[in-house]
């Protein structure tokens, strides 16, 4: 399907959905990765509204992306219990080599059983050095 | 050759944490050896997932390995009746009282459990007694106001204007909270029953349920189960939102602005949002637990809820424990246990070994308590006048590497990472904040700046700044930020930076009391 097309499907499928600019923009980046300058302006034409009003949705919230991103993301959780269970030293790994994407997320809620990830919608817990250089190597 | 009709039954969560523990392939280890295995909620006890039970017998936390030997009766991972574990059996679980016993998405667990009995109970009473016994159970916000959840809802009922909504927080933003993921996946029914009862008692019929991205196994479950439970809560409808990763939608005017699809501001109150909410309309916001609560007290009555607890904290608290802590989990118990049992006793201490140095209270906008707070109980008040607050109960446990000005930086740089934007003192009080702090741990003071030294600039110090000029301004900016923010974000974040320069003084340059005595 070609892309606008398949941005008239998701604008079509939430057509008279009370407060929908989330949905769809949550469904755009599910399909595309992104949310780009042409799909804004389509949303914001079905929605009635301006360009800036849909664009200052998309910059406000951290889950929105405004470019592709080649690379895998790997959220890692750096809140406070994670912080307390040795999550800076995994971070710092991370950053060195620079073969994923690393997504700083306050908060995955498995607080007990830190330092935590999420890659897609997989969960890992407990990371240690050595399972996080495994689960990396896998995406890389 | 194994009798089919012998095959021994394996439970098993299908909880996040127990999946990013490892859950499934543990599952998939009891299959492949002939077990039956049903995927159950979480019992909580974090530090044995992946748990599995088997005739009421506990084993974890497991590996793949594990398996043949928990089989054979040889595994020594065997913790004995998971309902006698001291971790379980000191609880009083009232929200969490189904916790490992059902599968989640089984209506007919669900009904068998006790489900459904406080909202055919709330239909028999009508809306006025149901607002009343939801009064006399004394239950307060669990969000982490604690504000009367009967008043609010007798707001919601008297205003004139239809239609009105019900609106369920679970944006659960807070480092060291779980509980209310626990609920969605562990027992959506409950929740549901719960927003019926409140759509029931103030004449709603439609329910958002706002969840947060990072949850995704939430959502999964909730989408299902408001879908499974519409026969039982018509006319009444549940529909599930997700949010963006915006942690001030945790805020209940931040969240109403996100579900009408616009940027997450903060709004201004008055107006309340239980006269003109979402879409302007009377709306009740109410935490997860705030409303997983009420099934309950709808079945067993407000009296026998409010015979728990502790002063005006009235019923039970899922406090959840985490952090660098033994045994972390949840432990739903009544108000007024206080810090050091559920730290060192039910926690265990740290899970290094090391000493605990301080506890946070309540998430990123929670004060830190040193050991010397361990006496205090469990309750809204008492933490308030300790300078802390209890929040959404959670409890992040640190050992003594930490350093509370790092700590105390962390959340500066966390307001100025999820401020809204909306107010000044939040917006840029948190930058100068972090920038102080900086200055502080460097342990430099600094010269008057170029635009400090102009002549036209008549409050700023033209003299060179010392520590203790430094500590002076971060103190008089939390000032500013606790009184002048619109929100709890810039409001309370002063909460933790404050605790840890009071109560930690010795990261912060000053001389600490042992060293004093020493000299």
């Amino acid at each position: 399907m070609t892309e606008p097309a398949e941005l008239d499907r998701i604008l079509a499928a939430h057509a008279g959905r009370e407060g929908s600019l989330l949905p769809i923009l949550h469904d755009v980046q599910a399909v595309f990765g992104h949310v780009s300058e042409a799909a804004e302006r389509a949303i914001a034409h079905a929605l009635n509204l301006s360009r800036a009003e849909v664009h200052g949705v998309v910059s406000f919230y951290h889950d929105f992306r405004t470019a592709p991103e080649p690379r895998p993301v790997v959220k890692l959780c750096r809140a406070e219990s994670c912080q307390a269970r040795g999550v800076e030293a995994l971070a710092a790994r991370l950053r060195a080599d620079g073969l994923v994407k690393v997504e700083t997320v306050y908060c995955l809620g498995l607080c007990s059983v830190g330092p935590n990830a999420m890659v897609g919608d997989t969960l890992h817990a407990r990371l240690t050095p050595e399972k996080l250089d495994v689960l990396v190597g896998g995406l890389a | 050759m194994k009798d089919v009709g012998m095959s021994t039954t394996v439970r098993i969560s299908d909880d996040a944490l127990a999946l990013a523990c490892g859950a499934d392939a543990v599952a998939a280890a009891f299959e492949a050896a002939g077990c039956t295995v049903e995927r159950v909620s979480s019992w909580g006890m974090h530090w044995l997932e992946p748990l599995a039970e088997i005739d009421g017998a506990g084993f974890g936390p497991l590996d793949v390995a594990d398996v043949p030997a928990v089989l054979a009766g040889t595994s020594d991972k065997g913790i004995g009746p998971i309902a006698d574990h001291p971790f379980i059996a000191s609880q009083q679980r009232f929200t969490f009282a189904r916790a490992g016993k059902t599968r989640p998405l089984s209506l007919e667990d669900y009904a068998a459990h006790g489900g459904w009995a406080g909202l055919a109970r709330s239909r028999e009473m009508g809306p006025e007694a149901t607002i009343a016994e939801v009064m006399a159970s004394g239950l307060r916000g669990r969000g982490g106001a604690g504000f009367p959840a009967a008043i609010k809802w007798t707001t919601v009922a008297k205003a004139p204007a239809t239609p009105k909504y019900i609106v369920c927080n679970a944006d659960e933003g807070d480092s060291g909270t779980f509980a209310d993921r626990m609920v969605m996946e562990g027992d959506p029914f409950m929740l549901i029953e719960g927003m019926a009862i409140a759509a029931h008692a103030v004449g709603a019929a439609k329910g958002y349920v706002y969840i947060r991205s990072e949850y995704p196994h939430a959502i999964a479950k909730m989408q299902a189960a408001a879908q499974a439970a519409r026969p039982h809560i018509a006319p009444f409808e549940v529909e599930v939102r997700v949010g963006a990763g915006a942690y001030v939608c945790g805020e209940e005017t931040s969240l109403l602005n996100s579900l009408e699809g616009k940027r997450g501001e903060v709004r201004a109150k008055p107006p309340l949002p239980a006269l003109e909410g979402l879409f302007g309309q009377p709306t009740v916001v109410n935490n997860v637990l705030t409303l997983a609560a009420v099934p309950w007290i709808m079945a067993n009555g407000g009296a026998a809820y409010a015979d728990v607890g502790f002063g005006r904290s009235k019923g039970t608290m899922p406090i959840q424990i985490a952090g660098n802590v033994k045994y972390g989990g949840l432990y739903e118990v009544g108000f007024g246990i206080t810090l050091g049992e559920l730290v060192e006793v039910v926690g265990g201490g740290t899970a290094s070994g090391r000493p605990v140095r301080a506890v946070q209270v309540g998430g990123p906008l929670g004060a830190y308590h040193p050991p010397a707070d361990f006496h205090l109980p469990f309750d809204y008040e008492s933490f308030a006048a300790a300078d802390g607050l209890i929040g959404h109960a959670g409890l992040t446990v640190f050992d003594d590497s930490v350093d509370m000005s790092a700590q105390a930086r962390f959340a500066m740089q966390f307001c100025a990472a999820e401020s809204c934007g909306k107010c000044t003192p939040c917006r840029l009080g948190s930058t100068r904040g972090v920038e102080v702090i900086d200055r502080i741990r460097a342990r430099q003071g600094r010269s008057a700046d170029a635009v400090e030294s102009l002549p036209q600039i008549h409050n700023a110090k033209k003299r060179a700044r010392g520590l203790a000029d430094e500590i002076a301004l971060l103190e008089d900016l939390c000032e500013t930020m606790k009184f002048g923010s619109l929100c709890a974000l810039g409001g309370f974040t002063p909460y933790p930076v404050l605790s840890a320069l009071r109560r930690f003084p010795e990261d912060f340059g000053a001389v600490s009391a042992d060293a004093e005595a020493a000299e």
